[in-house]
């Protein structure tokens, strides 16, 4: 068994960074990442990126060394991607943000409105129920950020905790104060339009968790294999067959139900930034999906049926 | 014959400048704009499949307007002999051209100019937040000073600006402007921000006093808008925003223009190869740092 050498080098200066002698043909990526980390121990492996090319695409942890197209010395191209997080420490923080915020505002806390408000509660009753909702939604994330989701990246840069949390409980901030406002006016259409909306919400929010739980269960624990999404008993996981990204067009549904309960302007700006988004990531996914599998169903659209 | 067409444009475009600037026809000048206007905009039409042209023609017709501001500024001012009254007599005018500007941020989407479309566009929503919103909108500001200084910096600023497009499109740069265009920005800029910031401060009591542009609670949309506090958050991130937006590209331009200076003095080859080439080079040369150049 003839033992491989692998030279590591920096992808934008082209400096030798490490020399390994002796690696094990069946090294993976992932080892030879721990084994770079340990001569270099500021660049812990979640913030390395291996390449074949300067310029070519990361090499994945699993990948072993034998069946990449490389000599018995091998030589890598080393980039720094940046201070990285775990993906579930940014999640639960932004996820917890907006939860003590609104209620925060909810219980009208001093200093946000005026004094003989302070501690009073609102008078309408939507408003109770779009606090009970609100937190019902951001709880439910937390948990399945805690107990349903498997993420195939463990980290993402640092940097992007400031922004997320930022847009987070920024936006809660601004709903919330005019939800829980004194002078918040009630929905024009009243007991209709509320009753409407909260069937909408729920109705959304049972289907977006059938959808996790659906993706949870297409991977084994531990496993980073990807396969597509089939519909399964759950009825609310048929609308697979229409759509790539179901969570987010239930996402998208939960939020529009949000809108018309409290018939807010900023929770409309906010459903449609996140709309925004979701369209992107969904597109992205949506490609991804047709790029990887041949036999990828094609009556599907990424994020509403026929439309987007 | 495509050269004669640009030669043709180039002078019926000084020509209408001329002719705009005879004192007899001032008077009447927003008059003759429109079908001005138009017949300059066929030239662009006629022309459109050349990208290189359309670039050339647009500059000059940007130019050429903005000399015109600057006379009619001029002209006001020489014969009333205050600023008062100023910004009234050109207001019109001031609009249509800034508003105008919207359509430089879409040859960036199109391609033809290859500068990024958002930083066009956070500069054209600047200047048109400026003429719209603070300066039309808010009367009583329209005599201060710092409208005349931040309307002065603008237009000595957009016409070396285009005058160093149109003389760099037809590879006749006199250094004069070259010069211009890479040190006058170390004064006009901060005096520009300096205009723009005092006259929003000096719209602040009008705004709040009239409550202008705001919605207040309770309305059925559950939301409210205070332009007071909103201008003033403007003039909090003025600074970084502009430095972001405007001075970093204006000092990539500098760093990349001295560098190019040294592709151009080796060629090889037969006297006609030699030329084909250097002609080549420079179309191009001109093409990719006119998109630099426009952020």
């Amino acid at each position: 068994m003839k033992h491989y050498e692998v030279e590591i080098l920096d992808a934008k200066t082209k400096e030798k960074l490490c020399f390994l002698d002796k690696v094990e043909p069946n090294a993976t990526i992932g080892e030879i990442k721990s084994m770079f980390h340990r001569t270099h121990p500021q660049w812990y492996p979640a913030r390395q990126s291996i390449r074949l090319d300067p310029k070519g695409k990361s090499l994945k942890d699993e990948d072993v060394l034998q069946h990449l197209p490389v000599g018995t010395t091998a030589t890598f191209y080393f980039r720094d991607l940046g201070a990285q997080i775990s993906w579930v420490t940014v999640f639960l923080t932004e996820y917890t943000g907006p939860l003590v915020i609104y209620l925060l505002f909810y219980f009208r806390v001093p200093f946000i409105y005026a004094p003989k408000y302070d501690f009073t509660t609102s008078k309408h009753w939507v408003v109770h129920l779009a606090c009970m909702c609100h937190s019902f939604h951001y709880m439910k994330r937390l948990l399945e950020t805690l107990f349903v989701h498997r993420f195939s990246h463990g980290t993402m840069p640092l940097r992007n905790i400031f922004k997320n949390c930022t847009y987070y409980w920024g936006f809660a901030a601004w709903m919330a104060y005019y939800i829980n406002h004194p002078l918040y006016t009630p929905p024009i259409y009243g007991e209709q339009q509320i009753r409407l909306a909260l069937i909408l919400f729920l109705f959304c929010q049972i289907g977006n968790f059938s959808i996790h739980i659906a993706l949870r269960n297409l991977r084994p624990p531990g496993s980073k294999t990807r396969k597509i999404p089939y519909p399964t008993k759950n009825p609310f996981t048929w609308i697979f067959l229409l759509v790539s990204c179901p969570n987010y067009t239930y996402e998208l549904g939960s939020w529009l139900g949000f809108t018309l309960m409290t018939q807010c302007l900023p929770v409309a700006f906010f459903t449609l930034v996140g709309f925004i988004q979701m369209t992107v990531w969904a597109k992205g996914k949506h490609r991804s999906y047709l790029k990887e599998f041949r036999d990828y169903p094609p009556l599907r659209s990424p994020i509403i049926p026929f439309i987007l | 014959m495509s050269f004669n067409l640009e030669v043709t444009g180039f002078r019926l475009n000084l020509f209408f400048f001329f002719f705009l600037l005879n004192p007899d026809i001032f008077v009447t000048v927003n008059v003759l704009k429109f079908p001005t206007d138009f017949f300059i905009w066929s030239f662009f039409i006629v022309d459109f499949t050349f990208f290189f042209k359309f670039v050339l023609f647009y500059s000059v017709y940007v130019l050429c307007r903005w000399l015109v501001l600057a006379m009619a500024m001029l002209r006001f001012y020489i014969k009333k002999g205050t600023h008062k009254g100023l910004y009234r007599s050109i207001a019109r005018t001031l609009k249509f051209f800034q508003t105008f500007a919207l359509v430089e941020v879409g040859h960036c989407a199109i391609g033809i100019v290859r500068t990024s479309v958002i930083v066009t566009g956070v500069q054209v929503c600047s200047r048109i937040f400026m003429v719209w919103l603070v300066a039309s909108s808010i009367r009583q500001i329209q005599n201060e000073e710092s409208v005349i200084l931040f309307l002065v910096v603008w237009t000595v600023t957009e016409i070396t600006r285009y005058s160093y497009y149109t003389f760099k499109l037809l590879n006749h740069l006199p250094y004069f402007v070259k010069w211009a265009r890479y040190n006058f920005f170390i004064v006009l800029y901060p005096l520009g921000v300096i205009g723009e910031l005092l006259s929003i401060y000096a719209a602040l009591p009008f705004v709040r006093r009239s409550g202008m542009y705001s919605m207040r609670l309770p309305n059925k949309y559950n939301v409210s808008f205070d332009y007071y506090y909103c201008l003033i958050i403007v003039m909090l991130s003025y600074i970084p925003c502009k430095e972001t937006v405007c001075l970093e590209p204006t000092f990539k331009l500098l760093q990349t223009s001295f560098s190019c200076k040294t592709h151009l003095t080796h060629s090889k080859g037969s006297k006609l190869a030699v030329r084909m080439r250097s002609i080549n080079k420079k179309v191009i040369g001109s093409i990719s740092s006119i998109s630099e150049n426009y952020g």
